[in-house]
């Protein structure tokens, strides 16, 4: 059984369809890459897999639980984790007290405390400092941490490398692999394109809400892409799965 | 032609925008009518009914100037009485100078903006729900300050001077006239005022403050227009209250009940909409007159219709009314008319 | 010397305004309530105290340990009965509500138990005093109120650094969209925070109603009081409210020092003064 299946998910912004018709299956260990231009409805259909925008239509089961109308609090006891587009630590609390908030529903698993200090060991001394002051990197990583603390069986991270240097996003996408092997499965938002071909097992590129193009990297053509990205020519036979 | 440009003009074709509806021009008339008529109520009827329609009055009048402040301007405020009693006392203090008490209302009014322009410094620095309490500290400042003032009769209030050698039938038809006129005035003036060029800043404001003002508003200012105007209207009601009454109280007339008074008729009748207050002054001195004889309990009745509206009716009364019917006596926004369906 | 005591005495009742005023706080920093009804949930809490003790004839002390509790579960319900359902129709509703609150709790008592100002029999702890120095004289009664409040101060601020749930009302103040990202629901934490409200209303107004009297419509000016400390001290933080208690303590005490009519009057000057000149509050910026 697939860990996640999306079916038919359309979410709306006000009459604006934002995500449109989606169907994803995303299996235990896998990464699994979303791309899309500005505005495709990436993280709206992040949101809705978090709990935090209701779809209009379609289902999502979490290993065949139906989940589609459970609140966000609830999905966090049934195993997932959103690290949110521009990572939004809560400002006034400090590094240890931000990570500490993802122990909040001691769901069992194999992060601890101690174990995201080993992932990212420059946060034992910055412990105490207060989340506000941190570099956006490092800000990025304490929202990992955050994540990975709920213990989810599926991660999702939107948008990892915005407004860090590229040197950052590497590092902090070679703790990736780590994540993965402890028995994280992960889903990433990525705008950029040739870093979510290295990192995921899978790419699926959203176009206007709509899925135009699915498949293995070592798959698909870096034309097939880019026309998939910017919606250039006729996409409906390599869409819809 | 750029891009938005065509846009907008694109959605302007599908829809129908329009600012008066239709019903303006003939509830125009009906309401010259009514008004007629209501200026000739003290030749017609006893004046226990005239004295109880001035009551009501005042009620309208306060309202309508909440209603403006805190349905157009975004401004909740609980410290609306600071203005009540600066009109009030200004009546008399002015009537002890011996200024005609009944010409004392209008300069009430302007009385109550010079004390709002300082005010108003103080409270703007109050966010949000801040404001709420902020500005019933400076209304609390004012009573205590009032009450030190020995030429205003201190803590125990003070009489109306200027009025005793008046015929009682000639004074209560005098009051009544003057008390329709405030109504008037505070309703036509939020009207005209909400049609005008600070209606369309409140508008744009309420809808989106930030981009408002990034659009080049002057936030600030429109509300700061809007407070004064509140004020002063406040403040004539206030000296009506006062010519009617013959006397003043400061424990009385500083009490934060007129904010609630004010705050329920705006939430039951409709806040944001012109007629809200009518209405909801119609309701709510029913529920005055009907439960008289049971002592606060239509306080308390008044308290749970205001929670209920508030939770379960944002538009009121009118809101229901403007939705079910789409009438509108003074239309003073943009509506957007989807011609597919009617509302 | 007088004016020694006279900072004394404002200092004590400084801390119990501050017990007061830390549920305003809470309330505003956690869910963005400005609960109007704050100042008649103590004067309920006073009525209800006299009832118990009349009605009841049991001592003071279990009065106090059974209506404390009590209002900590009426304020869970309030919340999600009474405001919860009013937040997401923003500022205003919840403004409104608490308001309507007010009045119904105001005019209710009123009809109970009629306008006729009383007090809460302390027994003779409630007037026995001791010589600090000098002419100096600490009552009992204000004495262990300052010391309470600040133990229950102290608590309150171990529950919200020390314990998940006390980390998550701060989170949540902070975020309350990613607070539920990481498992908190919102309706119940913003139930517990104003549980916690409501005990330490219910707390400060049997200590207020011990050290002074009270009447159906003394709620509104409590309400000033509180809000005056929580602006003074500055925002979301728990030892500036301790502070602008304090500050609103002494200088009422000074204030009746000069002249008893000007008690309130200097307390609100202060407030205003504050707000002129430094409106983000005297220890603003720290959080708890
Ligand atoms: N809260 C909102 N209210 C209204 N519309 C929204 C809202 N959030 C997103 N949208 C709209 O929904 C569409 C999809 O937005 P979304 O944020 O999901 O895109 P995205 O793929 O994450 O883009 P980006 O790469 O810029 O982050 C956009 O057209 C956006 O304008
Ligand atoms: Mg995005």
């Amino acid at each position: 059984m697939s860990l996640l299946s999306i079916r038919d998910l359309t979410v709306h912004h006000g009459l604006l369809r934002a995500v449109d018709g989606v169907s994803l299956e995303l299996e235990r260990g896998e990464v699994l890459a979303v791309i899309g231009a500005n505005g495709a409805g990436k993280s709206t259909l992040l949101r809705a897999l978090a709990g935090l925008n209701a779809p209009t239509s379609g289902t999502v089961h979490l290993a065949g639980r139906d989940i589609t109308r459970s609140p966000a609090h609830q999905r966090v006891s049934a195993g997932i984790a959103l690290v949110p587009e521009g990572r939004r630590l809560f400002r006034s609390l400090t590094v240890e007290e931000n990570l500490l908030t993802g122990t909040y529903r001691k769901r069992s698993g194999p992060w601890t405390l101690q174990r995201v200090y080993e992932l990212f060991p420059w946060m034992t001394e910055r412990r105490r400092q207060n989340a506000a002051q941190l570099s956006g990197g490092e800000q990025q990583a304490v929202a990992i941490g955050r994540a990975l603390l709920t213990n989810p069986d599926l991660l999702l991270v939107d948008e990892l490398s915005l407004g860090l240097a590229p040197v950052i996003v590497r590092r902090i996408y070679e703790t990736l692999p780590e994540i993965v092997a402890a028995g994280t499965t992960a889903l990433v938002v990525e705008q950029d394109v040739s870093q979510a071909l290295r990192v995921a097992d899978r790419v699926h590129c959203l176009l206007e809400g709509r899925s135009v193009l699915a498949g293995r990297p070592a798959d698909l053509t870096a034309e097939q892409v880019e026309h998939a990205y910017f919606g250039i020519g006729d996409l409906t036979q390599d869409g819809k799965d | 032609m750029s891009l938005s440009q065509l846009l907008t003009e694109r959605a302007a074709a599908a829809v129908d925008v329009r600012r008066a509806a239709r019903t303006s021009k003939a509830s125009g008339g009906a309401l010259l009518a009514v008004v007629v008529l209501l200026a000739a109520l003290p030749y017609v009827v006893f004046s226990d009914i005239t004295d109880t329609l001035v009551n009501f009055y005042v009620l309208v009048a306060l309202a309508s100037m909440w209603n403006l402040l805190a349905g157009f301007g975004g401004l909740v405020s609980v410290g609306q009485q600071a203005f009540v009693g600066i009109g009030a006392y200004s009546v008399i203090a002015l009537a002890d100078l011996g200024v005609q008490p009944y010409l004392a209302v209008p300069l009430a009014a302007l009385t109550c903006v010079v004390f709002a322009v300082p005010t108003s410094w103080l409270a703007f620095r109050l966010r949000g729900d801040y404001f709420a309490v902020g500005t019933w500290v400076i209304a609390e400042v004012y009573r205590l300050l009032v009450v030190r003032v020995d030429a205003l009769g201190g803590a125990s209030g003070k009489g109306l001077a200027g009025l005793s050698g008046l015929d009682p039938a000639l004074r209560g038809a005098l009051t009544y006239w003057v008390a329709l006129a405030l109504t008037l005035a505070t309703v036509g003036g939020c009207y005209l005022l909400l049609r005008g060029r600070v209606g369309l800043s409140l508008m744009a404001v309420r809808d989106e403050e930030t981009a408002a003002s990034a659009a080049g508003i002057d936030v600030t200012r429109a509300k700061r227009i809007v407070y004064l105007v509140s004020a002063a209207g406040t403040g004539a009601a206030g000296g009506v209250i006062t010519i009617s009454s013959l006397s003043v109280n400061p424990d009385a007339i500083f009490n934060v009940q007129w904010s609630a008074y004010m705050i329920f008729i705006v939430v039951i009748g409709g806040i944001g909409f012109v007629e809200g207050p009518l209405l909801g002054a119609v309701v709510f001195f029913a529920l005055q007159q009907l439960l008289a004889d049971y002592g606060s309990w239509y306080l308390v009745l008044l308290g749970a219709v205001g929670i209920a509206a508030a939770r379960w009716l944002p538009g009121g009364l009118w809101g229901l009314v403007r939705d079910r019917t789409g009438l509108s006596l003074f239309p003073v926004g943009y509506y957007v008319r989807d011609p597919g369906h009617a509302r | 010397m007088q004016w020694f005591n006279a900072v004394v005495q404002g200092l004590l009742l400084g801390g119990l305004y501050a017990l007061f005023a830390t549920g305003l706080s809470l309330m505003f920093g956690v869910m963005r309530i400005v609960n109007l009804a704050h100042g008649d949930l103590a004067v309920v809490a006073s009525f209800l105290a006299l009832a118990l003790v009349g009605g009841t004839g049991l001592p003071l002390w279990v009065v106090i340990v059974v209506t404390v509790p009590l209002f900590a579960v009426l304020g869970y319900l309030t919340q999600r009965v009474l405001l919860q359902g009013s937040l997401s129709s923003g500022p205003l509703a919840t403004l409104l509500v608490t308001f309507g609150l007010s009045i119904v709790l105001q005019n209710v008592l009123l009809e109970i138990f009629s306008a006729d100002t009383r007090t809460l029999d302390g027994g003779s702890f409630a007037t026995s005093s001791f010589q600090l120095a000098g002419s100096v004289t600490v009552g009992w009664l204000p004495l262990v109120t300052f010391l309470l409040a600040c133990a229950v101060l102290a608590g309150i601020q171990v529950f919200l650094t020390r314990t998940g749930l006390g980390r998550m009302l701060r989170a949540s103040s902070d975020d309350r969209e990613t607070a539920n990202l990481v498992g908190a629901d919102s309706r119940h934490v913003y139930g517990v925070a104003t549980a916690i409200a409501f005990a330490t209303v219910a707390l400060a107004g049997l200590m207020f109603a011990v050290r002074s009297s009270f009447d159906p419509a003394t709620g509104p000016s409590r309400l000033i009081f509180a809000f005056e400390a929580v602006v003074i001290g500055g925002l979301g933080s728990l030892w500036g409210t301790l502070l602008g208690g304090i500050v609103l303590g002494v200088t009422q005490s000074l204030g009746s020092q000069i002249d008893p009519a000007m008690t309130l009057l200097a307390g609100h000057l202060v407030f205003l003064a504050v707000l002129a000149f430094r409106p983000q509050g005297l220890l603003a910026g720290r959080t708890t």
